[in-house]
């Protein structure tokens, strides 16, 4: 039942001459879902932007080691299938400004040039929204421009469009940070919801967000990862000073 | 206290006095302008002014038909020329925004942009019509052509420049390739200021006179053969003015009326565009 979907081994990611991720070795089980945690600049929002090879898109960054994904080495993947597979969801909700909430959630397959009859299209938006839910909220406006929601709404909706593509793995770079506390909460039931079907990669800042969603939690601290063990563990028994130091509030 | 703030109250009325006065005697010449053309133009206006072709010098009527034809002409083969390529240079600057060669390219851009067009003219005349061997409706559309670049270019590139970063990665994060996340997420979030940066470069050089002169030259004929030289609004409206009769400068003025009138009318399509497709981010 739980075998890893994704592997870093030895992995190190640089900007420039700067190197930001220094030999990471983690592996994440199926279905598991993970707290990424660090003082700000340790490099966490670069560690998930290379698992689905965001990061080579930075002028001047590279990256060396091997991530795989089911096995694969995710630098020998076809970029489109591996990001097809592996959603993302952004720190600032980006819903695309010329299209509806509807032309938003299939953006992925009419982006993509994958024709759907109207019939799927509207299975797929129903389900992704129901999923988020945001079904009930937006049914009737389903034709507006999916910018007039609010941050929550917008989030919700950036997630529907990274499920509607059957991803096997999310990606949320702090997906809350923008939004004010209700609409957190609802994206962090949410997140619970979701993880029935998804490994899910969530970098956060907020304690009480990881040790309430997550499985297990990821420390970095300065590109490393100094500690990664059951979340239950870290926040008890952390094994590390710097670790202990960062969950009590010390520094961050 | 109290006078403090009747001092304060009168130093914001002074200066919004200012602002007022100073905008309006900049606006008065225009509209006396508008008001003289509007004047003296609807006079010279009817269906027979916009249908025939120009008469000869001592019979009273004729028309600039072959002159609205060919700007029309012109421009349109100007701007389909002048549209991808401007477009395509703007995604380009707007992308690699760090690379030298863009460097370089923007300032050649800045370079064209500051070049007089009869200057633009003269070296069309001496690369096209020189080699092809005769006036062209065509060598007045690159000489347009080269003068609409700069202003498509710059308008691409700045309007692309504001989009968001974070647009371009939610399409890449979707898998989509980089060909289609530029023309269908990019392009149409940035295609109001496009359109306005286009539609403002045509009624631009859809008045400009001094390229035509070596290029299209003129033609009191009807003409709409590319290889031909070519009438032009702008170009009639010169022959009649600074012709001796009464009865011509009328003509002037009609012709002068209708490309105003043109220019406008590209103006408010514009503005409602803007207002229809607004995109907000
Ligand atoms: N685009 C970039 N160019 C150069 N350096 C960057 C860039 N983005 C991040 N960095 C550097 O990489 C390090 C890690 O950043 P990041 O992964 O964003 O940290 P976190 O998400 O943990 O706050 C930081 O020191 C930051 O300065
Ligand atoms: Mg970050």
């Amino acid at each position: 039942m739980a075998s890893t979907i994704l592997k870093a081994e030895n992995f190190n990611a640089f900007f420039g001459k700067n190197q930001v991720l220094k030999n990471i070795n983690m592996e994440i089980q199926n279905n598991n879902v993970v707290a990424v945690m660090g003082p700000s600049g340790c490099g966490k929002t670069t560690f998930v932007r290379c698992v689905n090879r965001m990061h080579e898109l930075t002028p001047d960054a590279t990256a060396s080691g091997k991530i795989y994904f089911d096995g694969d080495d995710v630098y020998k993947m076809n970029l489109i299938v591996l990001r097809r597979k592996i959603g993302m969801v952004f720190q600032r909700p980006n819903p695309f400004p010329t299209m509806s909430i509807y032309q938003n959630v299939v953006a992925g397959y009419s982006l993509n040039g994958i024709k759907l009859d109207k019939i799927k299209r509207d299975e797929i938006v129903e389900s992704a929204l129901t999923k988020v839910s945001l079904w009930d909220e937006v049914k009737d406006s389903l034709h507006k421009k999916g910018t007039f929601l609010s941050g929550g709404q917008q989030q919700r909706l950036c997630i529907a469009r990274a499920i509607s593509m059957n991803p096997e793995i999310l990606l949320l770079d702090e997906p809350t940070s923008a939004l004010d506390p209700i609409s957190t909460a609802k994206v962090e039931e949410l997140i619970y919801e979701l993880k029935k079907n998804y490994t899910i990669l969530i970098v956060t800042h907020n304690m009480q967000q990881a040790a309430r969603i997550s499985d297990k939690t990821a420390f970095f601290y300065l590109g490393e990862l100094l500690e990664y063990n059951d979340t239950k563990e870290i926040f008890t028994n952390p094994k590390h000073e710097k670790t202990q130091n960062y969950i009590t509030g010390r520094f961050g | 206290m109290d006078k403090n703030i009747k001092y304060r109250n009168f130093k914001n009325l002074f200066f919004k006095g200012i602002v007022i006065v100073f905008t309006s005697v900049c606006t008065l010449p225009l509209l006396l302008v508008l008001y003289r053309i509007f004047k003296e133009g609807i006079s010279a206006i009817n269906w027979s002014f916009l249908v025939n072709l120009p008469k000869p010098v001592g019979e009273t009527g004729g028309g600039i038909a072959n002159a609205l034809v060919g700007s029309a002409i012109i421009v349109l083969v100007a701007s389909i020329i002048a549209i991808p390529f401007g477009v395509c240079i703007g995604v380009y600057l707007s992308e690699y925004r760090k690379s030298k060669f863009a460097y370089w390219v923007l300032l050649s851009v800045d370079v064209l942009q500051g070049i007089p067009s009869i200057v633009i003219g003269i070296i069309i005349y001496l690369w096209v019509v020189k080699t092809m061997g005769g006036f062209s409706a065509f060598s007045g559309s690159l000489a347009l052509t080269l003068l609409m670049l700069p202003s498509i270019i710059k308008s691409t590139e700045e309007t692309l420049k504001l989009i968001p970063d974070s647009l371009k990665e939610a399409s890449l994060s979707l898998g989509v390739p980089y060909y289609r996340t530029i023309l269908k997420v990019i392009l149409p979030s940035g295609i109001t200021g496009i359109l306005s940066g286009t539609i403002l470069s045509v009624s631009r050089v859809a008045g400009e006179t001094a390229p035509l002169l070596f290029t299209a030259f003129g033609n009191p004929f009807m003409n709409t053969n590319l290889m031909k030289p070519i009438s032009s609004m702008p170009a009639v409206i010169f022959n009649y003015a600074i012709s001796p009769y009464e009865d011509w400068h009328k003509l002037a003025w009609g012709a002068a009326f209708i490309l105003i009138s043109v220019i406008l009318i590209l103006n408010i399509i514009t503005k409602i565009a803007q207002r229809r497709w607004r995109v907000q981010f």
